[in-house]
């Protein structure tokens, strides 16, 4: 009944501002929308009414912008937030910044008050695009409606090119509920936006002349090899040159870990064989990191005296933490494409024997001696899935332990928070991962003190039949930080203790979703393996043991010479570096 | 090098709003003091050009002039040394002046190429164009004979020769 009144009063001919910016989505191939209206963008949600464009009605904001960034990270393809103006548009803002630091591409449309009532503190009007300009790749504020066609082309150009970022667009009520005149088709006029290439050819060649006076060699792969697809090449020129491979919390699924060279993830709380390989080699290619201060805590230590070489898209990258020896600044999967025709087998077998002995003696393990540990969890998820699931992780003791345990065979299997470390991100970007990837195993890891910041998204994934799986792994504290507390501050408890969580089987149930329980080892296989096998989304709380520690660590603002492989018998010093 | 160097930095930037906050907080967010600032739209009036001079340490500065050119507004930005480059900078300077004073601050005008611009109850605004030193050393004199009020536009630049900034 209402959609026939709506097709009669709507006349075809003239077309609001609202109605050419979803005619472009559309145009986009968006198939997702997700969202939450508010009085700003009525507009909006009145044009996608007639839109084969799905809306996805989140319970808060932040989730919308989550679950496009899952849906990104997953797909490749640009993920799409709508919320209203003021408190719509200032809830998007962490989802914003985890998806500028970790270079995920999308596009963010906020309503906004009428163009006259700009500034002029109108109700819900928040200066979003001030707001939010240090953490956007670019923004705009529309001022024109017939500029809409540009300015969304542009938008889904920026995002998704180069090193992919958000770009936010502001949205004027009046721009969206006048009448568009303009054209649909119009072109982009981006004159101080251009995106590297193939990377320097000359610069290629001296790379793989580098690379064969190398005897202990090792590729560093970050998340820029997984946006660029270079997973393929990757793999090519590893087992071609027979060197090994290291990489980042985000470079996991850049190259199999299941392979015989790859050393797992290096840093922080990576594999001790990564990290000892770090002090040991002598040259280290960087494909697509940044060397940040979770692999690098003190550059003055950084692999002392190995070359090194960065292969990055974004030439801010070069000289920002390390000063390599030789830099190439183009797409990793293009550089590397060429770079693979130039090498050939590197002399490593001794290289590769000394990996092999640290990989022996330092392997990643766990024992539940004191009962159920995360480890376990997440190993006997790995398992059971036989490591084919889309993986999301939220922040904290749990993200480590699954980046250790969940090994990742392809690239954008892996979802995790790295440059932001948002805590509340996992659940809502599995969901989106999980529209992105239909019929695919989409798990979420997740701790007890991150699900239940964005846990109200349980309703989303019931009321859209999304089979998500969320693990809860259950420690009763805010792990990672009772840890530092533990080993650098005397073990003074202070503001860590989850006391009173809620009983999430019941929590889930009472959204619909079916729930598990967990807290024994011997139960660990059957309740994942029935959990997993549920058709529809399904809540597994792992209670485990709530003192756990992360080991492999580096602390902050140590290199890997000081790495602690196990629980210190002395007391630390306070780390020094960031955070 | 000293981490107190002075920095003139070119930006050709499109001509629209925000921009001016983009780059602004570029340099704020790496605790980089912006000096002086000179926004004007170029001969095209699609273009603006930002000529900012700016203090601190070079490794930074790298840092800064890259993340510009990463602002999709900016076209290009770059530094620039005083050899390959004209720089020039203007002020304004309010004078009160006796009859004496008058005559003595006449001379140093001519010397400097200052043009009075401007004389209402004994109080003169002289303008004058130049080096950055030319306007300090200008300015020095002027405190000696009852400078009230100084404004200065900030450092222009352009590159010699066939080269554009």
């Amino acid at each position: 009944m209402k959609r026939k009144t709506a097709k009669t009063t709507k006349t075809q001919k003239t077309m609001t501002g609202a109605q050419a910016l979803i005619k472009c989505l559309e145009n986009h191939g968006v198939e997702y929308i997700f969202g939450l209206p508010g009085g700003s963008v009525i507009p909006i949600f009145d044009a996608i009414y007639e839109s084969k464009i799905k809306t996805i009605l989140v319970r808060h904001e932040q989730g919308a912008t989550h679950m496009a960034d899952g849906y990104a990270r997953a797909t490749g393809k640009v993920g799409v937030a709508l919320v209203t103006s003021g408190p719509g548009a200032t809830n998007t803002v962490t989802g914003i910044m985890t998806a500028m630091m970790d270079s995920v591409p999308l596009v963010v449309l906020t309503g906004q008050t009428i163009s006259p009532m700009l500034g002029k503190d109108a109700f819900q009007e928040a200066d979003i695009a001030g707001i939010s300009m240090p953490v956007v790749k670019h923004s705009y504020l529309v001022k024109d409606i017939n500029s809409i066609p540009r300015i969304i082309k542009e938008a889904f150009y920026i995002a998704s090119t180069g090193r992919p970022g958000p770009v936010l667009i502001d949205l004027p009520k009046d721009m969206t509920a006048g009448a568009f005149t303009g054209s649909l088709d119009q072109p982009m006029d981006l004159p101080g936006y251009s995106i590297p290439g193939k990377g320097n050819k000359t610069d290629i060649l001296q790379l793989a002349k580098m690379l064969k006076q190398s005897r202990k060699p090792m590729l560093l792969v970050g998340h820029g090899a997984v946006i660029s697809g270079a997973d393929k090449v990757v793999r090519e020129l590893a087992e071609k040159m027979h060197c090994p491979v290291t990489m980042t919390l985000l470079g996991k699924g850049a190259f199999p870990e299941t392979h015989p060279l790859s050393l797992g993830m290096l840093g922080m709380h990576g594999t001790a064989f990564a990290n000892k390989a770090l002090t040991a080699c002598d040259l280290i290619c960087s494909i697509g990191s940044r060397w940040d201060d979770r692999i690098n805590g003190n550059n003055d230590e950084f692999c002392i005296g190995a070359k090194k070489i960065h292969i990055d898209i974004d030439p801010a990258e070069i000289n920002k933490i390390v000063r390599p020896d030789l830099s190439i600044i183009g797409d990793a999967k293009l550089v590397l494409e060429e770079l693979l025709k130039h090498v050939e087998k590197l002399d490593t077998a001794e290289w590769l024997r000394e990996l092999e002995f640290y990989k022996t003696e330092f392997p990643l393990n766990y024992s539940n001696a004191e009962g159920l540990t995360a480890q376990c969890v997440i190993d006997t998820l790995y398992k059971v899935t036989k490591g084919k699931a889309v993986v999301t992780t939220d922040v904290g003791q749990h993200q480590m332990w699954a980046a250790q345990f969940y090994k990742t065979e392809h690239g954008r299997d892996w979802l995790s928070s790295g440059g932001a470390g948002t805590m509340g991100f996992g659940f809502p970007a599995a969901i989106g991962a999980q529209f992105g990837r239909p019929g695919e195993l989409v798990v979420a890891i997740v701790g007890d003190g991150g699900f239940q910041m964005t846990l109200c998204e349980l309703a989303t994934a019931a009321i859209n039949k999304q089979p998500v799986k969320v693990v809860v792994i259950d420690n009763k504290y805010l792990g990672m930080v009772r840890q530092w507390q533990e080993l650098f501050f005397d073990n003074r408890l202070s503001g860590v203790d989850l006391v009173g969580n809620p009983d999430f089987v019941k929590l889930a149930e009472a959204y619909g979703i079916k729930g598990f329980h967990i807290d024994k080892v011997e139960d660990c296989s059957r309740v994942l393996e029935e959990a997993m096998k549920h058709p529809g989304p399904a809540l597994i709380h792992a209670e485990v043991i709530k003192e756990g520690n992360v080991f492999p660590m580096i602390p902050a603002g140590k290199s890997a010479y000081h790495m602690i492989i196990e629980a210190p018998k002395v007391k630390m010093e306070k780390p020094t570096g960031s955070t | 090098m000293k981490t107190t160097d002075t920095h003139t930095l070119s930006i050709l930037v499109a001509n629209k709003p925000g921009v001016l906050v983009r780059v602004a907080l570029t340099f704020a967010r790496r605790g980089y003091n912006i000096d002086s600032l000179v926004v004007s739209a170029t001969h095209n009036p699609k273009f603006s050009r930002m000529t900012v001079t700016a203090k601190g340490d070079p490794a930074t500065l790298e840092q800064i002039i890259k993340q510009l050119n990463k602002l999709v507004d900016v076209i290009h930005a770059s530094e620039h040394d005083t050899f390959s480059a004209v720089d020039m900078e203007m002020s304004l300077l309010k004078v009160k002046v006796t009859a004496t004073s008058k005559t003595i601050i006449a001379k140093y005008m001519k010397e400097y190429h200052a043009k009075l611009v401007d004389e209402t109850d004994n109080i003169l605004i002289i303008a004058q164009i130049g080096s950055t030193e030319e306007l300090n050393s200008f300015e020095n004199i002027l405190s000696k004979y009852g400078l009230v009020e100084l404004v200065r536009s900030g450092k222009l630049l352009m590159m010699k020769g066939k080269e554009t900034t």
